[in-house]
């Protein structure tokens, strides 16, 4: 199958290309990239034009948008197995790529849990045979996640797994934390921490504070967080493992992760997802469960922080951790809701909102949405060099849409970003071969 | 385009001649309870009641009556009835109630007025004192005192004022 | 006047003109209290549902009078905490009660904006009578109306709250009410329970009663909640009284005049003594003839709305 994508403006920091371009794709691969400025005019223009009607099955004119590598979202949940009425992975993968993502890491806190290369076979076949993008399974680091004993880590990567994580829960356990850290580096795989300390979050469904108090929810203290940052980065530089801090949300995260990564102690990575850049703890007032989320949305100094960490490179990949729940289930009591948001299909449209404040340039934003998470899973994606497999995606920056949960792929509708004004929309998204248009 | 029917001359003999009326009527007022009603029977009451120690050289005991609760038309106004203070000092048990209100229209809030006046004891009898009958009765009441009848149509608004309230006495037909 | 909003949610959502508001009609309700017919057909027909998901007597009888003193029908639900966990949503539930014909729903719960989310799906009024560490309303309101029938007027009065803050519905309502009608306040506790960042609301904390009740207008005791509470807020409920109990020598700090007061029930010997607590000066039992007053008042006013 030929695909010739005409006009668009090319953003491809793995090849340090910002142009306008046209693309030829060939069976799921990128051909050849044409910079029609660096041809001659002319002869070279009519070369083009013969090239592109040979055998050619789809052709897309971009002009006026801009097309980047598909995204790679290193942090997403997709329920499947076991909490289908929630997400599959065919309705996740099919949200993904409305948002422009074309690789996803799904997270193990399925039922059963993704704690055993049997699992991680379903995942990686379902995904072949009903996903609309590229599934890479993140194994738990212990069996049921229950933070006590190690799963079969090697085993699991040979199966498929890219990296390691309880995330929903954190490994409580320091030297359980300790052995993960040590043992993963067998197949130098990664070990993502959900930092929180569960002493300290007990009970908590919303940031400690003056607003907790007021709205009579108990609070989750930043120091939670910051208090796990600390001792994973400790492990880290006991172990020599590579660690990579999952939703990075308070200040003092942040400069944790700048000091640890100053002083050159260990390897670390760490991500941030849209919400934590784009809201603030005041999104819960009215008792909003579309804003619980864990970690919680935090207050403004921490917001402003999560920009600096991105615009200094303490925070190296924007990931949504897509979490998508049942409507019934965030139809009730605040306390009892689930914590989560729905976030594939907003994530390129809050995201890109750093770039028109200029926190972050667009190379730079790509890179933390795409080369920089692909690079830290290992899954050689985030570049539309040729001969890398064609996954791309084609935005159009110029309007506005109005965010519409009930409009979104995903089953997942809980989303606090309802009304939003977003700009990045995507208009087509390239994936597993296959291309995928919307209005 | 109002018009005024009644100056503060005209309101102060007509309360004199009612508290006469009230006297020769229940032949002293030993065994009276004059009850204003809320808000616009109040100062009327006790004006009438001023005016019954003038003549008669005794005490009489006013009290006040908030309606709101008894009205019968709480599901339909578009305003909810402020709920006023119900202060009676007499004992109701056998004695006679004479309820003062301003003006007397349609006759529902003197049996909104009754239906409390019930369910603070039992009087020997009830009687209506109002300042200015209007007509247009929809309920089966009368007036066993009144200072002055005032034909009017169903558009027009009978407005009654007095100095308590800090304007001038007067009752005005528009 | 009337209330802009069908719901009583909470202090928060009041401006003070419609706090004084209730407090009028509250007063012309006490009157009626005072009769031998102590009721009045202004809510004739309508039904009245208390829906309790926490266990409650003085709350819930309270409510259940004042309704029928307005001639409401009153239907009493009371879930226990295991049917919440096997099945019905509250939503579900609210929708039954709903369709049974209910025109206001009383609801007491356990989770905090329990009150807030049915006020914005289901048609009725719902009046909060207690949600989670929130707010209870009905409880501020008539607190205030009793201060007020006291000391006759809320502005300026140096008011102590002594206890659990930050667990405390009832403490919260009172903070936000008197605040807002002009009062100044302090907050008395042992420091987790009296978060700092309380003085943004504009009070002031302290951990030492004495200091926190020298001229006090008003001395507020809350419950200590020993069913709320997580772990190590204090040592012991011994070191509690030792600490924060009102005694005769601590009541001897505030104004001459002041007057205590208690949402109840009590914990005698532990958060209050038991001469202080039958002194002259407390008006807790005040509080329960006025509670009723004022929850009449509520009812009547959020009915007024429905319209």
């Amino acid at each position: 199958m030929k695909i010739f994508i005409k006009n668009g403006r090319l953003v491809d920091p793995s090849q340090k290309i910002d142009d306008i371009c046209d693309i030829l794709i060939e069976d799921g691969t990128i051909k050849e990239i044409q910079i029609p400025r660096a041809r001659g005019k002319g002869q070279g223009a009519k070369e083009k034009k013969e090239h592109e009607l040979s055998g050619v099955d789809e052709v897309i004119d971009a002009g006026g948008m801009l097309v980047l590598p598909g995204l790679v979202d290193m942090h997403v949940h997709l329920r499947e197995p076991g909490f289908e009425y929630k997400e599959t992975i065919k309705t996740g993968t099919e949200a993904a790529v409305r948002g422009g993502i074309t690789s996803v890491c799904c997270m193990p806190n399925t039922n059963p849990v993704n704690d055993n290369a049997g699992i991680t076979e379903f995942i990686i076949k379902k995904a072949a045979q009903e996903g609309s993008c590229s599934v890479f399974p993140v194994g738990a680091i212990t069996k049921g996640q229950k933070g006590e004993e190690l799963a079969e880590l090697g085993m699991m990567f040979d199966a498929g797994c890219v990296a390691f994580s309880d995330d929903g829960r954190p490994v409580m356990d320091s030297l359980v934390m300790r052995r993960a850290l040590e043992y993963s580096r067998i197949r130098k795989a990664l070990i993502i921490s959900h930092a929180e300390d569960l002493s300290l979050s007990a009970g908590g469904v919303m940031n400690e504070g003056l607003l907790s108090v007021t709205l009579g929810l108990t609070g989750i203290p930043s120091q939670a967080e910051e208090v796990m940052i600390a001792r994973d980065i400790a492990l880290a530089e006991l172990t020599h493992g590579r660690l990579h801090i999952a939703h990075v949300s308070t200040k003092g995260a942040v400069e944790l992760v700048r000091l640890a990564k100053k002083r050159g102690i260990a390897d670390i990575t760490a991500e941030t997802c849209p919400h934590y850049f784009s809201i603030t703890e005041d999104a819960v007032e009215g008792y909003n469960t579309n804003a619980k989320v864990n970690p919680p949305l935090r207050r403004r100094e921490d917001l402003e922080a999560i920009k600096a960490g991105l615009n200094d490179d303490t925070i190296d990949v924007i990931a949504t951790d897509h979490a998508p729940h049942h409507r019934d289930e965030k139809l009730g009591e605040f306390d009892l809701a689930p914590s989560g948001i729905s976030g594939f299909e907003t994530s390129i449209g809050l995201s890109m909102k750093l770039v028109d404040a200029g926190v972050l340039t667009l190379d730079r934003l790509i890179k933390k949405m795409a080369v920089t998470p692909s690079r830290i899973v290992g899954i050689g994606k985030g570049t539309l060099k040729q001969g890398a497999d064609a996954d791309l995606v084609i935005l159009d920056t110029r309007a506005e849409y109005s965010v519409s949960g009930a409009r979104f792929r995903s089953k997942g509708k809980n989303t606090p970003f309802e009304g939003w004004k977003l700009k990045a929309r995507p208009v087509a998204t390239i994936a597993m071969g296959r291309v995928y248009k919307w209005e | 385009m109002s018009k005024e029917l009644l100056d503060k001359t005209d309101i102060d003999r007509i309360i004199t001649r009612m508290a006469h009326e009230i006297i020769e009527r229940n032949r002293g007022i030993s065994s009276l309870c004059l009850v204003g009603i809320q808000r616009g029977g109040v100062h009327i009451a006790r004006r009438i009641s001023s005016k019954l120690k003038e003549i008669e050289g005794r005490e009489m005991p006013v009290g006040t009556l908030d309606i709101a609760l008894y009205r019968d038309d709480i599901n339909v106004r578009k305003e909810q009835p402020v709920v006023r203070r119900t202060q009676v000092p007499c004992e109701m048990n056998g004695i006679i109630v004479v309820l003062v209100d301003d003006v007397l229209f349609t006759g529902r809030s003197i049996r909104a007025a009754m239906d409390a006046i019930m369910d603070l004891g039992r009087p020997s009898a009830i009687q209506l004192a109002v300042l200015v009958d209007r007509g247009h009765r929809e309920l089966p009441i009368k007036a066993d005192f009144v200072g002055k009848n005032i034909p009017t149509s169903m558009d027009e608004t009978v407005t009654v004022q007095l100095t308590e309230d800090g304007t001038k006495d007067s009752v005005e037909l528009e | 006047m009337s209330l802009r909003s069908k719901d009583l949610t909470g202090i928060k959502d009041l401006s003070a003109e419609e706090i004084g508001l209730i407090l009028e009609t509250a007063a012309g309700f006490k009157d009626v209290l005072g009769r031998d017919i102590k009721k009045v057909p202004a809510l004739r027909g309508r039904t009245t549902v208390n829906l309790f998901y926490e266990p409650s007597t003085r709350t819930r009888t309270s409510f259940e009078v004042a309704a029928k003193r307005l001639s409401t029908d009153v239907i009493n639900i009371a879930i226990s905490t295991s049917s919440v966990v096997k099945g019905e949503t509250l939503l579900d539930t609210a929708k039954t009660v709903l369709a049974l014909g209910a025109d206001i729903i009383v609801i007491r719960h356990n989770c905090s904006g329990t009150p807030h989310f049915l006020a914005k799906n289901i048609n009725a009024s719902v009046v909060n009578a207690g949600d989670g560490t929130n707010e209870h309303p009905t409880q501020a309101l008539l607190d205030l109306f009793t201060i007020n029938e006291r000391k006759g007027r809320i502005k300026d009065l140096d008011i102590a709250i002594v206890g659990d803050i930050l667990h405390s519905r009832v403490a919260k309502s009172d903070i936000y009410a008197l605040t807002k009608l002009g009062a100044k306040i302090r907050l008395i506790g042992p420091p987790a329970l009296v978060p700092d960042c309380l003085k943004d609301l504009g009070v002031k904390v302290y951990t030492d009663i004495n200091a926190g009740l020298d001229g006090a207008d008003v001395i507020m005791m809350l419950r200590i909640q020993l069913e709320r509470q997580g772990k190590g807020y204090f040592p012991s409920t011994h070191e509690y009284f030792r600490n924060w109990g009102l005694t005769a020598a601590r009541v001897a700090r505030a104004k001459e005049d002041a007057i205590i007061m208690h949402p109840g029930p009590m914990n005698r010997g532990i958060e209050i003594a038991s001469e202080v607590a039958d002194s002259s000066r407390s008006v807790i039992l005040d509080q329960v003839t006025n509670g009723i007053a004022v929850r009449m008042a509520v009812l009547y006013l959020v009915s007024g709305v429905q319209g």
